[in-house]
């Protein structure tokens, strides 16, 4: 693939590790982070970047974006060899890293657009114009003089993404960019990031443990385990692979016999809570009306599959 | 460079938000300072010479050094924290950006609250100034003195900053040689024995800052019986400690792309 943007060929990052080994004396071991990574990423597309922790993501990210340098194997983004460019390869790409901010603490808001105006020498009709949009968009208008220190978590979050796309970048990074984040203002989130997709063709790059981010979002999804690439494909494809199921969780009135509906199976029964167990790619509507048409239901609350879980299920399946 | 200007111009614009507490800054650190010269002021109550140099004379000299020190901890004073910048992230964040390391972490939380210090060395230099038989020569010794004194200095921060890419908490280990290299240079180094001035000639080369010049300004004989060219070769130092210290920053860099967390 020539066009792409993201170029991953047998991407290696080793790590050397000292561990005590009792005493005063130290052991080095060499630990693969990231290896034998090989993936690619055409322009235009929004990708979630899967896996457990220490799965090697931010390793992977790192690399990307030039912060580490690659041990070995092939990377190019945008035609650039991110280490050895970075401050180029800077220009093009916005990163955001959900617990840390890259905005100043001290500083209001605007303070520190105008800062990365400087720093990126954004052209003022360009950041103008941008920063009217993310204003409205994300509805910051309220928050621009205050300082950064003042900010809830989800209002830093929406400044920290402006801060990332003030100079239009053709990637977006985003590490885990709805931890902690309401539902609504989760919601709002991804909407916001669809629609930058589908206007300004960003790539979007998104390291996650919400599927539901990934459901709303991603066509495709690449899930990376022990430092390599376990699967990669379309969420609804991923979901069959594992075997996923969610859960519908049932409060009834009063305790009962197991629940008996066509297309979901009882896995757990505790007084008058039952959960009833359905394959991720169905559609709960049927199942909740069937449940609701035979039994006194108090209560129901579906749970998404959790992403370890899947993985272990394909891990399972081989 | 354009960058360095934009971003200690912002912060700077930050502190007048608070334009009575920067005040205060300042001349709390004027007042800090000062009474680091009474100190002086108060030996020389009981003596007439420290190592062979009279008040004016020990005054030059840490006029000059004070001065050097200020510009240069003004400039890049938040180099000392890459320890913490490794800790909380922010590095990483910095490197994302177009803009060159160091110049970003020079540049980062910049204050002028060092003013003080600037002023109070400048106010101890021009009252030390008469000592001088000034000539054209040595005006121009005097003011390559300075700007080398800051180059020096400079060199110093970043160099052992650097080490805190290896070890974050290396700061205080930094600072015996910054703020310890500037100790030092308050003091005629003839109160000390001869290797120590051989050391901070050849090692680290803080004799440079003002203790060569000043000798030249003050038309005296080097006590220790050192050549007299050294008198001229602040610049000379100042430009290889530079160059060295952009090396270890480099070399530091480099270090932490390829280590991570």
């Amino acid at each position: 693939m020539a066009d792409s943007l993201i170029e991953v060929r047998d991407l290696e990052r080793t790590f050397t590790v000292r561990r005590r080994t009792g005493g005063l004396r130290r052991r080095a071991t060499t630990v693969h982070a990231v290896h034998d990574l090989s993936f690619d990423v055409p322009a235009g597309e929004m990708v979630g970047y899967i896996g457990p922790n220490g799965a090697g993501k931010s390793t992977t990210v790192k690399m990307l974006t030039g912060i580490l340098v690659p041990t070995g194997g092939h990377l190019r983004v945008g035609g650039l060899e991110p280490a050895v460019q970075r401050t180029e390869l800077a220009r093009r790409i916005g990163v955001v890293f959900g617990q840390r901010t890259t905005l100043w603490w001290d500083l209001p808001l605007r303070d520190s657009f105008e800062l990365l105006r400087k720093i990126y020498r954004i052209p003022e009709p360009t950041f103008r114009a941008n920063l009217d949009r993310f204003v409205e968009l994300l509805d910051l208008g309220d928050l621009l003089y205050t300082p950064v220190r003042q900010l809830s978590l989800g209002q830093r979050m929406r400044g920290d993404i402006t801060a990332a796309l003030l100079h239009d970048p053709e990637i977006l990074y985003l590490d885990e960019p709805t931890i902690g984040l309401d539902v609504i203002s989760k919601g709002r989130l991804r909407e916001f990031l669809r629609a930058l997709n589908a206007e300004n063709g960003t790539t979007l790059m998104l390291t996650t443990h919400d599927l539901q981010d990934i459901e709303a979002l991603c066509d495709r999804v690449i899930v990376i385990d022990h430092g390599t690439t376990v699967f990669d494909g379309p969420l609804a494809e991923l979901h069959r692979q594992g075997g996923s199921t969610r859960t519908l969780v049932v409060d009834l009135v009063d305790e009962a016999e197991p629940i008996s509906v066509p297309g979901a199976e009882v896995r757990r029964v505790e007084g008058p809570r039952q959960w009833l167990a359905f394959p991720a790619d169905a559609s709960a509507a049927p199942i909740v009306s069937a449940v609701a048409a035979s039994y006194d239901v108090a209560d129901l609350s579906i749970q998404e599959p959790d992403i370890e879980e899947v993985i272990r299920e394909l891990y399972a399946r081989g | 460079m354009t960058a360095y200007g934009d971003i200690t111009w912002l912060w700077v614009r930050a502190a007048w938000v608070y334009p009575g507490s920067f005040v205060m800054l300042v001349v709390g650190s004027m007042l800090i300072n000062g009474l680091d010269f009474v100190g002086l002021w108060i030996m020389f109550a009981n003596i007439d010479h420290l190592g062979g140099f009279g008040l004016r004379e020990v005054a030059l000299l840490y006029g000059a050094s004070g001065i050097g020190i200020g510009i240069a901890d003004t400039l890049i004073g938040s180099v000392e924290r890459i320890g913490t910048y490794v800790r909380t992230g922010r590095l990483d964040q910095m490197l994302t950006k177009p803009v060159p390391l160091l110049v970003q972490v020079c540049a980062d939380q910049f204050t002028l609250r060092r003013l003080g210090r600037i002023t109070q060395a400048a106010v101890v230099f021009a009252w030390a100034a008469p000592v001088v038989d000034w000539t054209l020569l040595r005006v121009l010794v005097a003011v390559v003195m300075m700007a080398s004194a800051t180059v020096i200095f400079f060199a110093l921060f970043v160099g052992f900053s650097c080490i805190q890419f290896w070890t974050t908490d290396a700061s205080e280990f930094a600072n015996g040689f910054t703020y310890g290299g500037n100790t030092v240079t308050q003091y005629p180094l003839t109160v000390f024995p001869r290797e120590v001035l051989v050391s901070l000639t050849f090692v680290l080369p803080i004799a440079f800052v003002n203790w060569y010049p000043c000798l030249y300004l003050l038309g005296r004989d080097d006590p220790f019986g050192m050549p007299a060219w050294l008198q001229f070769c602040s610049p000379v130092a100042a430009v290889v400690s530079m160059a060295l210290a952009l090396l270890a920053w480099r070399t530091g860099v480099r270090h932490y792309t390829s280590t991570g967390s």
